[in-house]
């Protein structure tokens, strides 16, 4: 662990460098397609980095995605096609918001089900704790606690 | 010589580590005092062997020793001294025998205490024994820094340019004093449940180690996040990295068991999930160690780039992780739960902690290794990455933060949380009055941010208001609440100090919604506006360092009209390896920083610049050394060094009597 960031940083200098990623000859001049483009990239993997979307990827190939969202952007396609369109060339890998489908069924369902599992654990817990605490003497207790007193 | 000695040493502790795990075992087992007591001197000793095989590896660097193949492969002769000792880090096997130099002294640590009960030390100190052997089998077998090369070349390949920085030598060793701070919190809970007995003068004698480790480790984090954040240049600060991943695990984890160990000592409740929380959170740091090191987080075919590692890392893995848990559902039905409490209250308010942590940390696992189970089993290849943690991550976050005030306020046993919201009315109002006041003022803005900066703001008002509350009395002067404030347990203070710096935090990442980000090319004597201010290109030139070029540009700033000063930012070329850095040019002003990264600078003589306005910025670290401030803080408290029965009074209450004061 001791390259806590480092360790991505590597992984970027020996992929072309950690400068900034969009280039100013990139950015479109209309701001809201802009905007939509960034909002875009930002969710989109860059698929030769570790772990980086191509918005802060200065991998040549991330450049070459930020155009094509760009081009697709402006002969008017919508967020959803682009992204599909995305996929098709490279998979799901490229999504950094995973889908959601069979195969990630226990992914985005998990987080709630250990909540509520966990929860419904500590709750039961308690019950039987309780339960345990209520329990009145057995007979052989009993006998014993006469026994002790000598009556 | 002293490289050879080096490499004898670490044999040598390797020994003499089996005798510390073996002999006082037999002792404890026998009931022989000078058995048991061996632990004391031989935990001592592999400290000092493992501490010299250390500084035979530092020699080495330090002397640019080109014979020994770790210092060819991560040093360079004209290489800045400061790298040339950071960099015995900077690489698989050295921060591997850093990581046993820390497991080392800890152990001595631990062993020179005489704040621990006699069976409890001595058989923590075989666990720990047994986790140190691990280590230097690994280090002597599959990654050994003293290997000698033949024949020496006459210049080394140089450290990864982005491996020198500052942040070298400050980030890794403090993530590992946290890391393996815990492991003695694991040795702890083994020893306990080895012997059956587990009891608040466990807990006791646990809080001390967990308190250390977790303030290292949240100043590792922070640390490091400080360093990604200017030494990467795109301005974030938490990328949701697996690596990154790989540390907010036991981070998580251990802030749950630090809790719990409170409720534990106070009230003898939670043994059974303390003990538990303490294995997991060690065996997390172990699994983040591994994970990162075998870079199988980047990919699961890196195993198969050096085999004899990924085997000896499954294997350590398995052993500590299967064995401890083995262990564990062995001894742990034998345990008793102790004192009973409502639901609210404050055991009751730090259960429903413990239970946000655990699925916090527990969304952070699947997330981090949901990845690569799927490849391995179906081949399909998906990415998990912020999106999905602001999805999943931040909601179980949110209301630990919304209920912290609350619980931190609740009684032990049975609380009355009307009295306590109507207690912290007042700061409820002030927070959400704050928070729509932002909101109206920056009418069309975030409408989230301000009620982040709302909680923000009231985490760190109730941080206040506490030590508040347990100082004033109605109708006595301040002076009086003064006085009793100072006197109140130190552990008070930390826990306030902890949690408004938690607020703090929050109060900064919120405020990066408000950032603006310009990129442009410039070229000298171009302006820009950076969002509340304006910058100038003044020039780019050229410069050499003892090893890189680069070039430098220089930017002045103004703010309405008033000027800022200037800031450099440099794009550098290592040339023993051909790699380029940025190095971002930060100007600070109060907590706003104003951040310039160099992109690429064209033949024509125009300048690529990503430029930053981050309103509050530094609150995001400053709020983390509050944390860990507030942990050693606790650590000082004056239960931590007296009340353990074995102890002799005289000496320790003679020490703690300035700072006990009138609580």
């Amino acid at each position: 662990m001791r390259f806590g960031r480092a360790g991505a940083a590597l992984a970027l200098a020996l992929l072309g460098g950690p400068a900034a990623a969009v280039a100013p000859d990139e950015i479109i001049s209309d701001p809201a397609l802009e905007q939509r483009a960034r909002a875009i990239s930002a969710e989109l993997r860059c698929v030769v980095c570790q772990n980086q979307s191509i918005d802060d990827s200065d991998a040549p190939l991330a450049r070459d995605l930020r155009v094509l969202v760009r081009d697709r952007l402006k002969s008017g396609a919508s967020d959803e096609e682009i992204r599909r369109f995305v996929v098709q060339r490279y998979g799901e890998f490229v999504l950094l918001r995973p889908v959601i489908g069979w195969h990630t069924a226990a992914l985005w369902g998990g987080p709630i089900l250990i909540l509520t599992l966990a929860a419904l654990g500590i709750l039961s817990s308690r019950r039987k704790r309780a339960a345990d605490r209520e329990a009145p003497l057995t007979s052989e207790e009993e006998a014993r606690i006469r026994a002790i007193a000598g009556s | 010589m002293i490289v050879e000695a080096g490499h004898y040493a670490l044999t040598l502790a390797l020994g003499l580590s089996l005798l510390q795990c073996a002999i006082p075992f037999w002792g404890a087992r026998s009931n022989d005092p000078v058995l048991m007591g061996s632990a004391v001197p031989a935990a001592i000793g592999v400290a000092a062997l493992v501490g010299f095989a250390f500084v035979a590896l530092l020699i080495a660097y330090v002397t640019s020793d080109f014979t020994v193949l770790n210092v060819v492969e991560n040093s360079h002769s004209a290489k800045p001294m400061i790298y040339k000792i950071t960099g015995v880090w900077g690489n698989h096997e050295g921060s591997m025998l850093l990581w046993v130099l820390i497991l080392a002294l800890f152990g001595a640590m631990v062993a020179a205490s005489r704040h621990l009960p006699v069976r409890l030390k001595t058989n923590a100190l075989c666990v720990q024994a047994a986790i140190t052997i691990a280590f230097l089998v690994f280090i002597l077998f599959s990654s050994n820094p003293f290997t000698r090369v033949e024949p020496p070349p006459a210049e080394g390949q140089d450290l990864n340019p982005v491996l020198q920085d500052i942040g070298l030598a400050i980030h890794p060793p403090l993530l590992y004093f946290g890391y393996v701070g815990f492991s003695m919190t694991f040795a702890l809970a083994m020893a306990a449940l080895i012997d059956g007995r587990v009891d608040a003068v466990w807990a006791r004698a646990a809080r001390p180690w967990t308190l250390l480790a977790w303030s290292f480790l949240t100043l590792g984090i922070s640390m490091g996040s400080y360093w990604a954040y200017y030494e990467l240049g795109w301005g974030g600060f938490w990328f949701w990295d697996p690596v990154e991943n790989a540390s907010l695990m036991p981070w998580l984890a251990g802030t749950a068991l630090l809790h719990s160990v409170v409720v534990m000592e106070k009230r003898e409740a939670l043994k059974v999930w303390t003990i538990l929380l303490a294995i997991l959170t060690f065996s997390l740091s172990l699994l983040g160690t591994f994970l990162v090191r075998s870079g199988v987080l980047t990919s699961v075919h890196a195993f198969a780039v050096d085999p004899a590692r990924g085997v000896f890392i499954l294997a350590i893995l398995s052993i500590f992780i299967g064995g401890s848990l083995a262990v564990f559902a062995w001894r742990a039905p034998l345990l008793r739960g102790g004192g009973i409490f409502a639901p609210i209250s404050r055991e009751g308010a730090l259960i429903l902690n413990n239970l946000l942590l655990a699925s916090a940390c527990a969304t952070v696992f699947l997330g981090t290794l949901y990845p690569l189970v799927l490849e391995a089993f179906t081949g399909e290849k998906i990415s998990v990455g912020t999106p999905y943690y602001n999805l999943t991550f931040l909601p179980i976050l949110l209301p630990l933060m919304l209920v912290l005030p609350l619980g931190q306020a609740l009684a032990w046993k049975r609380g009355d949380l009307f009295a306590v919201v109507q207690r912290l009315g007042a700061l409820l109002g002030v927070s959400i009055a704050l928070a729509l006041g932002l909101i109206a003022f920056t009418a069309g803005g975030p409408v989230l941010a301000p009620l982040a900066i709302g909680l923000g703001a009231f985490l760190l008002l109730s941080g206040a208001g506490e030590i508040w509350t347990r100082s004033h009395v109605r109708g006595r002067p301040v002076s009086v609440a003064f006085r009793r404030a100072v006197g109140l347990p130190r552990s008070a203070w930390g826990s306030a100090l902890a949690h408004a710096g938690l607020g703090i935090t929050v109060i900064g990442i919120a405020a990066q919604a408000w950032s603006s980000e310009t990129i442009t090319a410039a070229r000298p004597g171009t302006q820009m506006s950076v969002g509340r201010h304006t910058a100038r290109l003044d020039s780019v030139r050229p410069r050499t360092g003892p090893n890189y070029t680069e070039d430098v540009v220089t930017l002045s700033l103004w703010r309405d009209g008033r000027p800022m000063g200037t800031l450099e930012t440099t794009k550098r070329l290592y040339p023993a390896r051909n790699s380029p850095t940025t190095e971002a040019g930060i100007l600070t002003r109060g907590f706003d920083q104003i951040y310039v990264s160099v992109g690429e600078i064209g033949t024509d003589g125009s300048v690529g610049l990503r430029l930053y306005d981050k309103p509050l910025v530094l609150l995001i670290w400053i709020g983390s050394l509050f944390m860990a401030a507030g942990g050693g803080l606790s650590l000082t408290d004056r239960r931590l060094r007296v009340g353990v029965p074995v102890r002799a009074r005289g000496g320790v209450a003679a020490q703690a009597a300035p700072a006990g004061g009138a609580a």
